[in-house]
């Protein structure tokens, strides 16, 4: 009788959770479209999207303006979520997330490398080296934690990541210097922003994005397994080698579309995975699913922190999830859960 | 092709440059070889045990240091007759070189070896502090600590005498509340490296706010000094620095004896007597003072720290006082080559120093850390 009212429990709660989470979207998205510098009431976010007058400034900022960074908002959130949901779990690290990883100094490093020495200026053009950057210093940091004994361990993985970022940051801060433009240019970027940018680079990336996103969505069951230990999973029927590559691709993909669209944003794929594990437990299935709203909710949520808190000025996302992911990191570090996972 | 706007370098940089990686490794090899040998020397009731060894590669590093030194000054971009700028320097004040050696040149060349005198001995005190070889104050955030200070008084348009002094508060404020942060019953050494980590991405997202807030021409100043560059600095580093160099060095070799006592382990050292908690945050605070000198005269110069105490312990092992006084003059040594390098190498453009120690230290802490046995 017990078992099965656990059973029944667990079944509801993730659903409630998702419902949850669906709600909490909208209602963010509904503040995003209402929040910022130009005042605007509910009546006028309704016409700008319903009976668009591109007569009225008011309705104008709210399509032009606030529109795009809304869903810039929701989609780098999603990939950054779910991106960090397969990396601790294709990593078995409590600490994989794209920032730790990386990611972000990878493609402000290919980014800023295009600007500057390839004279690329156009999204469409940067917005591939910025994927390949990151790509790439995701798998150099992957797989210098992996190698050598033990395994990936949490420290390893935050040290080699820690240390990529120093020689990239190191790099791209190099080349700013030689170039005061680019440093103009590149300055907002690398802080994490989603101001009037993005809307090209997300078109481009859409169709990767969606691939990944299905697959991510798909490879639950296969997290699940591999969550047992590699040596249950291939007693299991898994087939580690081919796992690893397309977990690793799909979530490394995901990161570098979101740092891509909205700069380098920290912590969020880190955070969030944690705190849809704590709703939902830990099936992947579930988790893959809820760190996408969680995801999205987070960064948004955060950006309307930004455009709040030093008002009439802004403060840029990436800043905000810093502030608040910092804290969390240093929780999760002091927390006994390092240790079990 | 991608280019950068910079100049090919040149085939005599390349010449000094391969033969002095050689006489590099030849010296590493040799130093290998040198036997080690206890040795006291006594005054009255004062003694003093020392390493033979140790205070031979001490001398040898000192004579490369001076031999570096002169060549650093003959070297630059303003074309100055052979031997012209050591007597310049020295003793034959009165000709046209006077302000490009004297102005430019001489304290480029002390403060590359006072920062690199400073950062070595700060991260070789954190390393034996905390047991661990991958712990440097770049690491775990007590640069970016004293950066986001710097960065805020040079973006703010404050006093550039101001500098060392919000330095040295970032970076005592940074390494306190990390240590109390990573504390629960005991400091493990694993959870002080994240803790670390995480405290440095929020320093550095709010230097990246301070990057962000203030005009371009503000921000040019303070992304130069970021960079981690010697481009010029001038008498008042050089002094700045040889006051904290004089200060602080003796303290760290009197409080060396207590480290090596600690590196016993907290029960031994606190059954010896030490109050553990104290001698240990007041080694912590000497540590993040002498990385916070060295990064409000130069910026937060990445992987010396890190590189430097690591490569003496692998000539000699332990560390002790002597050993401590070499990995600073070792330091020295190397961050003034760094320099070098980082003028010469694509003259007449000059590069940051900190992209030099950047790209020899970041490939080398990688291989340390594929290679590290420790259950970290």
């Amino acid at each position: 009788m017990i078992s099965q009212s656990r059973a029944g429990r667990a079944r509801f709660g993730p659903v409630l959770w998702v419902a949850l989470g669906a709600l909490t979207i909208c209602v963010l998205s509904v503040c995003s479209l209402l929040v910022g510098a130009v005042p605007t009431d509910l009546a006028t976010v309704w016409s700008a999207i319903f009976r668009f007058e591109p007569s009225e400034t008011e309705q104008s900022v709210v399509r032009h303006l606030r529109l795009p960074r809304t869903t810039l908002a929701l989609v780098a959130g999603c990939c950054l979520g779910v991106a960090g949901a397969i990396t601790q779990g294709v990593t078995r690290n409590p600490l994989g997330g794209p920032g730790i990883l990386g990611i972000n100094a990878g493609a402000a490093f290919a980014m800023v490398t295009a600007i500057h020495g390839l004279n690329i200026v156009t999204p469409a053009g940067y917005v591939w080296f910025a994927f390949l950057g990151a790509a790439g210093a995701g798998s150099l940091v992957y797989f210098v934690a992996r190698a050598g004994s033990g395994g990936v361990t949490p420290v390893k993985l935050a040290l080699a990541g820690a240390v990529v970022t120093a020689l990239l940051s190191a790099w791209t801060s190099t080349l700013l210097l030689l170039d005061e433009e680019t440093l103009d240019e590149a300055r907002f970027w690398l802080a994490g922003s989603l101001v009037g940018r993005g809307t090209e680079e997300m078109r481009l990336l859409t169709p990767l994005i969606a691939v990944a996103l299905v697959g991510a969505l798909l490879m639950g069951g296969a997290l699940n397994a591999f969550a047992l230990g590699e040596e249950r999973a291939a007693s299991l029927g898994q087939r580690i080698g081919t796992f690893r590559f397309f977990a690793g691709s799909i979530s490394i993909s995901l990161a570098a579309s979101a740092v891509a669209i909205a700069g380098p944003v920290a912590f969020i794929g880190l955070a969030v995975p944690h705190i849809a594990r704590s709703l939902v437990g830990p099936d992947y299935r579930w988790i893959t699913v809820l760190s996408m709203l969680i995801g999205s909710s987070l960064l948004l949520g955060a950006d309307i922190v930004g455009r709040v808190v030093v008002s009439p000025r802004e403060l840029q996302v990436g800043i905000v999830t810093a502030l608040i992911g910092a804290p969390f990191l240093i929780y999760l570090v002091r927390s006994r859960k390092l240790a079990e996972l | 092709m991608i280019t950068f706007g910079l100049a090919n370098p040149s085939p005599s940089f390349l010449l000094y440059f391969f033969s002095g990686v050689l006489v590099a490794l030849f010296l590493v090899n040799k130093s290998r070889a040198v036997a080690s040998k206890a040795c006291v020397l006594r005054f009255g009731k004062l003694s003093l045990l020392f390493d033979l060894r140790i205070l031979k590669l001490c001398i040898s590093t000192s004579v490369l240091l001076f031999l570096l030194f002169l060549f650093g000054l003959e070297t630059g971009e303003y074309p100055i007759p052979r031997l012209k700028a050591i007597a310049t320097a020295f003793w034959d004040r009165n000709n046209e070189f006077e302000f490009v050696v004297n102005s430019l040149r001489l304290p480029r060349v002390l403060t590359a070896m006072l920062t690199g005198f400073c950062l070595a001995i700060s991260g070789a005190l954190f390393q034996s502090l905390l047991g661990n070889p991958l712990v440097s104050p770049d690491v775990i955030g007590i640069n970016s600590g004293a950066a986001l200070c710097a960065v805020f008084v040079l973006a703010a348009g404050g006093d550039i005498g101001l500098l060392p002094w919000a330095a040295f508060v970032g970076a005592a404020v940074t390494a306190l509340s990390i240590y109390s942060l990573s504390w629960k019953t005991g400091i493990s050494p694993g959870r002080l490296i994240l803790v670390g980590i995480a405290v440095n991405a929020l320093l550095a997202s709010g230097v990246t706010y301070v990057m962000v807030k203030y005009p371009i021409e503000r921000v040019v100043a303070a992304a130069r000094w970021q960079a981690g560059s010697l481009f010029g600095v001038s008498w008042t580093e050089v002094g700045t620095l040889s006051v904290s160099v004089i200060v602080l060095t003796p303290l760290a070799l009197l409080l060396m004896r207590r480290l090596r006592i600690l590196q016993l382990g907290d029960d031994i050292a606190s059954g010896l007597g030490l109050r553990v908690e104290w001698e240990r945050m007041g080694l912590i605070v000497l540590a993040a003072a002498l990385a916070a000198v060295a990064v409000a005269a130069v910026g937060p110069l990445g992987f010396v720290a890190l590189l430097v105490p690591h490569m003496v312990r692998l000539v000699v092992g332990q560390v002790t006082g002597g050993a401590l006084l070499l990995t600073g003059l070792v330091g020295a040594l190397f961050l003034l080559a760094c320099d070098l390098v980082a003028q010469q190498l694509f003259a007449p453009t000059t590069l940051p120093v900190g992209i030099i120690t950047a790209a020899i230290g970041g490939p080398y802490f990688l291989f340390i850390l594929v290679r590290s046995n420790n259950a970290l």
